[in-house]
């Protein structure tokens, strides 16, 4: 019997397992290989190896390390507003006694939206032409024309996007925690404050960092809303848009596959750091 | 006293309420009304049109881009999505269902591509669909969907599973079901509405992604919306075609938002469920 389903359990998972592995271990495996490659398709040269040649002229590059910069500012501003504005949203979807349907209903609608498309309403918002903006706010500025301000709309897109997938995930977490244990204190004269800093906060801490790794690592992929907003001009490049433009832009596969691999290397070292720093939430909250 | 403190806990509720309310749909009116606007208005920097006008509808459906690009978006991401599905629910009910050693694996598996960013393997997947003649085709955009969308699919659906009364398909089977017709006929409808939330999910992604799109595709054959939308160049080369991109936004994002919110309080379960249990 058991062996039996030892057998069935694997059959039934081989091909999720098999159609993940193709498009991801396979790639990614030749994309090391790539990486050691002079390989420009526009050039009819074949490719030729040339060791880490590639990973030098990018980890030489102040286009990289720019990028890389961006990236990671892109990436702390926006986790944490997100993580902010996130637990406000789902405190009020945990609470909400009338509205409660409306809230969850407009919540999701960020969710559901194609990000280029969200990306392209800020553009047009911002846009001194089109956009209300400027009128709004009494000035006259080229908010996408200049780094800080574009960062500034980027970030914006960002947060609205991912805020609510946030708070879901952080509801998830409220939605845990025992109504009595709250009641209990609240009986022995604990105040709203101290209930959240020392029953709700403590008892989150699995969900929030689930939260905070997922939207971390996502946020540090970047593309669709550089891409649209700025196409990375005025020094507001991603690394995924560097990876972009090298490989599908430029089509130097050589140096792009060394681009992507360090990109890889960047989300294995986040991933890394998170388990390490704060224990393995994700593996026990996985069972 | 307590009263107070209900009204107060109501008033700060529903202020709430109409922050979040304003804070989801401000850019979605704003494009809306932006593509209602004729195009003489479109630079008047207001926020509402002056006057409504369906001129911008009728430009990109008579341009050839969009109803194609419409089309394969539709195509693809169903393709992807029945697919995806279909291989997630084998997963899920292994996971629930049967004991098997190294079961943790397939855990660790959708983990792994859950975080795997996509720009690692664009290079690899261009050079290899060019040789395998999957280079701007609807295959070659199915397949990163199909596996891309796996992790959350598998999550969400074994979310659902968890749920159902297993113990009617033991009693299915002891009164004669064979194991397939216990799963269809008893279990499946059971599973259906967390089938079709799941696929929702599903769905919204393969629809949303842009890289694979803009990278893999060239023509209109395989073009998908948000490449259409992002590379749409109207008569002018010089000035984005504001009032057509709108329009066109509003077409792919009212339907799907439409399906969202008819089908909220289940996808929210997925969502949670699948993020709380992994």
């Amino acid at each position: 019997m058991r062996r039996a389903q030892n057998v069935k359990g694997w059959l039934f998972c081989t091909p999720a397992l098999a159609a993940m592995a193709l498009v991801t271990a396979y790639p990614i495996l030749d994309a090391v290989r790539l990486s050691l490659y002079r390989y420009d398709l526009r050039h009819a040269a074949p490719p030729d190896f040339i060791g880490i040649g590639n990973y030098f002229s990018v980890l030489s590059s102040e286009v990289w390390w720019q990028a890389l910069g961006n990236t990671l500012l892109i990436t702390t501003i926006s986790v944490f507003f997100e993580l902010v504005l996130g637990f406000a949203l789902a405190l009020l979807m945990h609470k909400a006694v009338f509205g409660r349907r409306t809230v969850r209903s407009a919540a999701l609608v960020p969710y559901a939206i194609i990000t280029v498309v969200a990306a392209l309403a800020w553009k047009f918002a911002f846009d001194p032409t089109t956009g209300f903006v400027n009128s709004l706010l009494g000035v006259d500025r080229a908010w996408l024309n200049e780094r800080w301000s574009a960062f500034g709309v980027i970030i914006l897109s960002e947060i609205w996007k991912t805020t609510p997938f946030m708070a879901l995930l952080l509801l998830a977490g409220l939605s845990l925690i025992p109504d009595d244990v709250l009641r209990a204190a609240r009986v022995d004269g604990a105040s709203a404050l101290q209930r959240f800093r020392l029953i709700t906060l403590p008892l989150m801490k699995p969900s929030i960092l689930v939260a905070l790794l997922f939207r971390t690592l996502d946020a540090f992929r970047i593309f669709d809303s550089v891409y649209v907003l700025t196409r990375g001009a005025h020094g507001t490049e991603s690394v995924s848009v560097i990876g972009y433009n090298t490989l599908i832009a430029r089509l130097n596969l050589g140096l792009g596959s060394a681009v992507s691999v360090l990109i890889f290397l960047c989300t294995l070292a986040i991933a890394l750091l998170f388990t390490k720093s704060f224990g393995t939430p994700l593996l026990r909250t996985g069972r | 006293m307590r009263i107070r403190f209900a009204g107060m806990d109501g008033f700060l509720g529903a202020l709430g309420s109409l922050l979040v309310v304003t804070y989801a749909l401000l850019p979605v009116i704003w494009i809306i009304s932006l593509s209602l606007k004729p195009g003489r208005e479109l630079g008047n920097a207001r926020f509402f049109p002056d006057t409504l006008s369906l001129e911008h509808y009728r430009t990109v459906f008579n341009d050839p881009q969009f109803p194609a690009a419409l089309l394969n978006s539709v195509g693809i991401a169903s393709i992807a999505t029945g697919l995806s599905i279909t291989i997630a629910i084998f997963a899920a009910y292994a996971i629930v269902r049967l004991d098997f050693r190294g079961k943790h694996w397939i855990f660790y598996g959708t983990l792994a591509v859950a975080m795997f960013p996509p720009i690692s393997v664009v290079g690899p997947l261009f050079e290899l669909w060019r040789t395998l003649r999957l280079f701007d085709t609807w295959p070659g955009l199915i397949l990163p969907y199909l596996s891309f969308t796996l992790p959350l699919a598998i999550w969400t659906l074994t979310a659902f599973f968890r749920e159902i009364p297993w113990d009617l398909e033991r009693a299915a089977r002891v009164d004669g079901a064979t194991p397939s017709q216990a799963f269809r006929l008893v279990i499946l409808p059971l599973v259906a509405p967390g089938i079709v939330a799941s696929a929702i999910l599903v769905f919204i992604f393969a629809w949303n992604d842009f890289l694979f799109a803009a990278s893999l595709t060239s023509t209109d054959r395989a073009r998908t919306v948000p490449v259409a939308i992002a590379f749409f160049t109207g008569s002018s080369q010089f000035e984005l075609p504001t009032g057509s991109i709108a329009a066109a936004s509003v077409v792919v994002t009212i339907p799907i938002i439409a399906l969202v919110l008819m089908f909220q309080r289940r996808i929210i379960a997925g969502l949670t469920a699948g993020a709380v249990k992994g």
